[in-house]
């Protein structure tokens, strides 16, 4: 990684985090001044992060965590960032994301099942390519239509590939009910099998994927997303091809997706339907990146940790405090209640969503304790 | 220290004392637990209520009764899965490791797709996974699936079931040819898994098939059914699933097909089925594996030493004794007796759920222990093996006379030999892909007689 890059993107978040909703005007991106002086300082953050997570997680943590929180939460984080790329920094709507996910994971399946020889990572980039083709295809409408147009032409990829995973039945090799399951998540002769093992195998594809997805994004390619986010006419004057630029936001937010949906199939669940990844998942997509922060890698798992770990907590804790004083059908409903105000709550707090609220903690802990 | 250094300390400091917290000493116990995957909310309420509601309430039984089984108490908590998927996984996965020391003897998560995400986790944690009367149907054979028993009536033993019956009325399986037959399924692998069956039979038989499927949760069905209208097709066979099976009945009627002529699956045999839609409801048929009512002996028990003591699950008592009830208090009688046959085996104490898996394998209720427990006619004989986890496979048919089920059959058994081959290559093709190398199970027969 150039230092240059490095600083840009831990130092700036005005280039991180729009100002608000998609294309509703110009964002700043300037602020690329070098200053090298803080780089070590700035990537000790990150790299404690990843020790942390490759390290000292897999030491301590149970089969409960790796299988029922962290995994899924790594999975959507990635269909997240997947998503953001899409839409928070090209700015192109879509409720498409998990009719990507669908195509990684059954091209995943269909790949590693008939191809010989083909190893599962193969098997699983195999998968991303896919999506990544189905998705500049229906990303295409994209020169044409804009907002919530292209919106409902993204639905229409929703319900096509959810139709056509459950009308041919070669993709689930004839499977009667339809569902896949996971081949065995052998790499180079290791069994990744285990919780601990399903865990650290979704975290490498996910650490890879998401340095190099930031990478992009703040590579000339990333900075004409932003172009094209903000004003596509002054960016198509400045000499961008907005064609291209956005078939490429299409095809590489597709592939992170189709990552995800592989992942989702192999090392969470073991087993998927096409329903498995119907509208519903989309929109948990999307709302992960919304309430996560538009335009911002990081609020991709800021919005996958509030979305996935805060329904379970709520789950734990009403099972631990209220188990027998309250009927477990009202505990249910009295949970989503509290879910659904907590969500307006954040978004009225802070409409950037969780990346901006983690913007300002950092800032607040900077100074802390010597200041108020 | 920067800001993002500070703020990983605190997550691990966190992150340290959740994982304390979450490994504090098991306490040893003399308690058998029962992990409760239910569902009490959204669309398919009725029936995890009802089910589950019956199952905690024969427990309770067997614990104010009889102090236990064999003086093991049982225990169980209950986390909700609103029929989701991933909720499911995480249930499982929070609720495996026991109860206060309480080991876990199976899971009942009634729920086809959750039971397919489990499938592999609870064989490497050795918990068998029981789907009564629903599941993957190839998991009948036990050599490729050690750890689940779809017992009772596997979904081919259903249609097999269905299509003998349609058969005997139509005067004769042959009588079928040229006639046809939809099946109105829902839009899940549980609706789905019958397909290639009924394709089967249609070739064998000779009639036509046509699968429609309703998408999940199915509350808008009118489509489906002006085309069935078109087809006027001889019989429908509904495979639904909560609120579509009330949806599929009043749009029926209202499309003007006979409701007379449409045949429940195993799933949509509930009063809570058939009740909400009201008048036109009268003359629906469906399969049951158990009847409703509550003059079994084990029920009446039930209402003396749990209902009457205030202690009984249901919110609405007047649901007591009715399918989806009953359905929980059988579920409940072949969970505790496979308890009991693994006691009987490995002794008298709280069991590891690999010992209950050898006690669902080797369960084997006659008559006369059905007698003893109280559920003569209530259940049908069962016996498992380690090539046979369904084991029993009979149904009766049921028609709604507006305001109760009606028993209009004997049991009818459907032609099991004709379904094993195709049981058998499904899972062969399963373990291929897998990688997994089958049990033996003629060895293991051989085995256990010799010692």
């Amino acid at each position: 990684m150039t230092t240059t890059e490095q600083t840009v993107v831990a130092g700036q978040p005005s280039c991180d985090l729009p100002g608000g909703w998609v294309g509703l005007g110009p964002r700043s991106t300037d602020g690329f001044i070098s200053a090298g002086a803080r780089i070590s300082r700035r990537a000790f953050g990150p790299l404690l992060l990843l020790f942390f997570a490759f390290v000292v997680v897999p030491r301590w943590a149970g089969d409960y965590w790796f299988s029922a929180i962290l995994v899924p939460f790594l999975v959507l984080s990635l269909a997240g960032l997947g998503l953001n790329i899409l839409t928070g920094y090209a700015g192109q709507l879509s409720v498409g994301s998990s009719a990507f996910m669908a195509v990684g994971a059954f091209a995943a399946y269909d790949s590693v099942l008939r191809i010989p020889h083909l190893p599962l990572l193969g098997g699983i980039a195999f998968g991303g390519l896919m999506a990544a083709a189905v998705g500049v295809l229906f990303g295409l409408p994209s020169l044409r239509i804009k907002g919530f147009y292209l919106l409902v032409s993204t639905l229409a990829a929703q319900f096509f590939v959810e139709w056509a995973f459950t009308k041919f039945s070669w993709f689930s090799n004839d499977n009667a009910s339809g569902v896949i399951t996971a081949p065995p998540l052998l790499i180079a002769g290791h069994d990744f099998s285990s919780p601990r093992g399903r865990y650290l195998l979704t975290l490498g594809v996910v650490t890879g994927l998401t340095w190099l997805a930031r990478r992009l994004l703040h590579s000339e390619t990333g900075r004409s997303f932003l172009a094209v986010r903000d004003m596509e006419t002054a960016a198509a004057v400045m000499g961008i091809p907005i064609l291209r630029t956005k078939l490429v936001a299409f095809a590489t937010s597709s592939f992170v997706c189709g990552v995800a949906g592989a992942l989702w199939a192999f090392t969470y669940l073991g087993t998927v339907e096409p329903h498995g990844f119907d509208l519903d998942r989309s929109y948990q997509v999307l709302f992960i990146v919304i309430i996560g922060g538009l335009g911002s890698v990081w609020g991709a798992f800021l919005g996958a940790a509030f979305i996935v770990l805060l329904p379970v907590a709520l789950d734990n804790l009403a099972a631990h405090l209220l188990a027998g004083v309250v009927d477990p059908g009202h505990m249910e409903n009295l949970e989503k209640m509290v879910f659904g105000s907590l969500i307006i709550v954040f978004l009225v707090k802070e409409p950037r969503g969780l990346a901006r609220l983690f913007e300002k903690l950092l800032a607040w802990l900077r100074r802390w304790p010597l200041t108020a | 220290m920067s800001a993002t250094t500070k703020l990983a300390i605190g997550m691990a400091a966190g992150v340290l004392l959740l994982t304390v917290a979450e490994r504090r000493a098991q306490a040893d116990s003399n308690e058998q637990y029962f992990p409760l995957q239910s569902y009490r909310v959204g669309p398919y309420a009725a029936g995890g209520s009802g089910f589950f509601g019956g199952f905690i309430d024969y427990m309770q039984l067997v614990n104010l009764r009889d102090n236990g089984v064999n003086g093991v108490k049982l225990t169980w908590s209950e986390c909700e899965t609103e029929y989701v998927v991933e909720r499911g996984v995480e249930c499982y996965e929070r609720l495996k490791k026991g109860l206060n020391g309480a080991p876990t003897a199976a899971t009942n998560p009634l729920s086809v797709g959750i039971a397919y995400a489990t499938i592999d986790r609870q064989t490497v944690d050795k918990i068998p996974l029981i789907t009564i009367n629903h599941g993957r149907t190839d998991s009948t054979d036990g050599s490729v699936f050690p750890y689940i028993f779809p017992l009772q009536l596997n979904p081919y033993s259903e249609i097999a079931a269905i299509i003998t019956w349609v058969g005997e009325k139509s005067g004769g399986l042959e009588k079928l040819k040229g006639k046809k037959i939809v099946t109105l399924y829902h839009g899940s692998p549980y609706g789905k898994e019958t397909t290639p069956i009924l394709d089967l039979y249609a070739k064998k038989y000779g009639f036509e098939i046509t699968h429609i499927e309703v998408p999940h949760p199915g509350n808008e069905q009118q489509s489906q059914w002006l085309s069935i209208r078109r087809m006027k097709p001889d019989w429908v066979i509904l495979r639904g699933w909560g609120v579509m099976n009330p949806v599929a009945i009043k749009t029926a009627a209202k499309t003007g097909f006979p409701v007379d002529h449409i045949i429940g699956n195993i799933w949509s045999n509930a009063e809570e089925d058939v009740r909400p839609a009201g008048s036109v409801g009268k003359g629906y048929i469906a399969i049951t594996t158990g009847p409703s009512g509550t003059n079994f002996p084990v029920l009446k028990d039930i209402e003396k030493y749990v209902v009457k003591a205030g202690k009984g699950n249901l919110a609405d008592a007047k649901r007591f004794g009715t399918i989806y009830y009953n359905l929980g208090v059988e579920n409940g009688i072949l969970n505790i007796e496979a308890v009991r046959v693994a006691q009987a085996k490995f002794g008298k104490r709280p069991l590891t759920g690999e010992e209950v898996r050898w006690g669902f394998e080797h369960l084997n209720i006659d008559d006369k222990r059905l007698k003893e427990l109280g559920a003569l006619g209530l259940l049908q004989p069962i016996k498992l093996s380690c090539s046979d986890h369904e084991g029993g496979g009979a149904v009766r048919f049921q028609q709604w006379n507006g305001d109760k089920w009606m028993t209009i059959s004997d049991w009818v058994h459907p032609d099991r030999a004709v379904l094993r081959p195709i049981i058998e290559a499904s899972a062969a093709k399963y373990a291929k892909e897998k990688g997994i190398t089958p049990r033996n199970c003629s060895a293991e027969i051989h085995a256990s007689l010799s010692r």
